[in-house]
């Protein structure tokens, strides 16, 4: 039995079952409110889940049980009487010795020892003497990817839109860039080689092999080698290389998954039909997998939240959900799909609970 | 003292209380000391610049007002979110 917590546009879902079947709703929290993110500690078991009440602002909960009570985190917030508001929380994810981390809007990077009861500011990163030059893409300026280096609590890769990827190796207290081969396509061809306009839509680490990562970029799709310091382009053969989620199956280090849409001036599904894509040889080739997924007459979107995993190897669980409100799940590692869950709000983000 | 009224979820956050006496000569000086009584409401109605969250109004007698409006001995303070969503 697997838990799903599937943020939506009107409140968090909690969802149990099997891939091959549909889920049940077992728990419904923030009725109304749009929840962009929601996972559960591997170290405390807590669901931790962000909500940005258009009226009250950004705000991180948790909570043992995702059915409540649910208790405010405190220290969500920028330091008081600046020129700049927090705007909303994207990414929650857990890194070494119990830590969390949370990625938000504008750029902000906090940090978690206690399960997700309080946070605090990377002061590091909101210092950073190249903030002035950061800009936001059209999402804002979101810091939406955060990888923890298994093993090694001071190296962590984050990734930004519009401002590349950051790498730390002392625990954040410097960070420094790692955009080398990124290619923005969006910036006239001569634009300076160290541009921080670069616009990432995710990065994922492979466990097992931690100085490999993907990327999945504003057109492009690229593998580090070096632990983010350089990236290649592996987006051949695929059928566009836009798109915004991508997942790993933390088994194999050559393996990446990817959903593409079909421009960034038609972010649907190409050509009417589902398809998530498989490399298995770090990107060298490509398979498409939609077996059980809508092939005609679908144009959905994937949001960059809105895919995760689950077991590894030829049990890997997927799951993604779409903003037409459709979560589709897998238990053979793409091979074949089933839906989840046809009828939810808007989905803004999709977790496998550990 | 002005009284500041709450609804819905401020009301709850602020001990379920709908009515709190407050003193201050501005409706920001209410409000920032209406968060010190309360601090649970702390984020909620003013952000980290010390600003009206954009969809929240506040109302003096009825009438819409800035942070930096006076206010007086008696006067009714309304925080209410505003009529949007989607």
């Amino acid at each position: 039995m697997t838990e799903l917590l599937v943020g939506t546009k009107k409140g968090l879902f909690a969802l149990e079952g099997e891939p091959g079947a549909p889920f049940t709703v077992t728990a419904r929290a923030f009725a109304g409110e749009p929840v962009e993110y929601a996972m559960r500690d591997p170290a405390t078991g807590r669901a931790i889940a962000s909500v940005t009440s258009a009226f009250y602002g950004p705000k991180l909960w948790w909570a043992d049980d995702p059915a409540g009570p649910w208790r405010q985190a405190e220290g969500v917030a920028l330091p008081e009487g600046g020129e700049e508001a927090l705007k909303r929380i994207w990414v929650v994810v857990a890194g070494e010795e119990g830590t969390l981390y949370a990625g938000g809007d504008p750029g902000v990077l906090f940090e978690s020892r206690d399960g997700g009861a309080s946070w605090e500011l990377n002061r590091a990163l909101w210092e950073h003497p190249t903030r002035p030059d950061w800009s936001p893409g059209g999402g804002g300026l979101c810091l939406h990817s955060i990888a923890p280096w298994p093993g090694e609590p001071g190296r962590l890769a984050l990734a930004m839109s519009a401002v590349g990827v950051w790498l730390t190796d002392d625990g954040g207290r410097t960070w420094r860039h790692g955009n080398a081969g990124l290619h923005p396509g969006y910036l006239p061809d001569d634009v300076p080689q160290d541009t921080l306009q670069l616009c990432v839509h995710d990065l994922q680490r492979s466990p097992v092999r931690p100085e490999r990562l993907f990327l999945q970029f504003h057109g492009g799709v690229y593998r580090s080698d070096d632990a983010g310091a350089s990236w290649t382009s592996i987006a051949a053969g695929l059928p566009s290389d836009f798109g915004f989620p991508l997942a790993v199956d933390p088994a194999d280090p050559d393996s990446a998954y990817v959903i593409p849409l079909s421009a960034d001036t038609d972010r649907v599904t190409p050509e009417g039909r589902v398809r998530v894509y498989e490399t298995r040889d770090a990107g060298a080739t490509c398979t498409a997998r939609g077996a059980g997924l809508p092939d005609r007459d679908a144009y959905l979107t994937v949001l960059r939240e809105a895919f995760d995993r689950a077991g590894e190897g030829g049990a890997l669980e997927l799951y993604f959900g779409c903003t037409s409100g459709e979560v589709f799940a897998s238990g053979d590692a793409g091979a074949t799909w089933s839906t989840a869950a046809p009828r939810l709000p808007p989905v803004y983000s999709v977790r496998t609970a550990p | 003292m002005a009284v500041v009224r709450l609804r819905g979820q401020l009301r709850k956050i602020a001990g379920d209380e709908a009515e709190h006496a407050v003193a201050g000569a501005t409706v920001g000086d209410v409000l920032r000391a209406l968060e010190r009584e309360r601090p649970a409401l702390a984020g909620w109605v003013l952000d980290e610049r010390g600003e009206v969250r954009r969809h929240i109004n506040v109302y003096v007698n009825g009438e819409e007002r800035e942070l930096g409006a006076p206010v007086a001995g008696g006067d009714r303070i309304d925080v209410l979110p505003a009529i949007s969503g989607g």
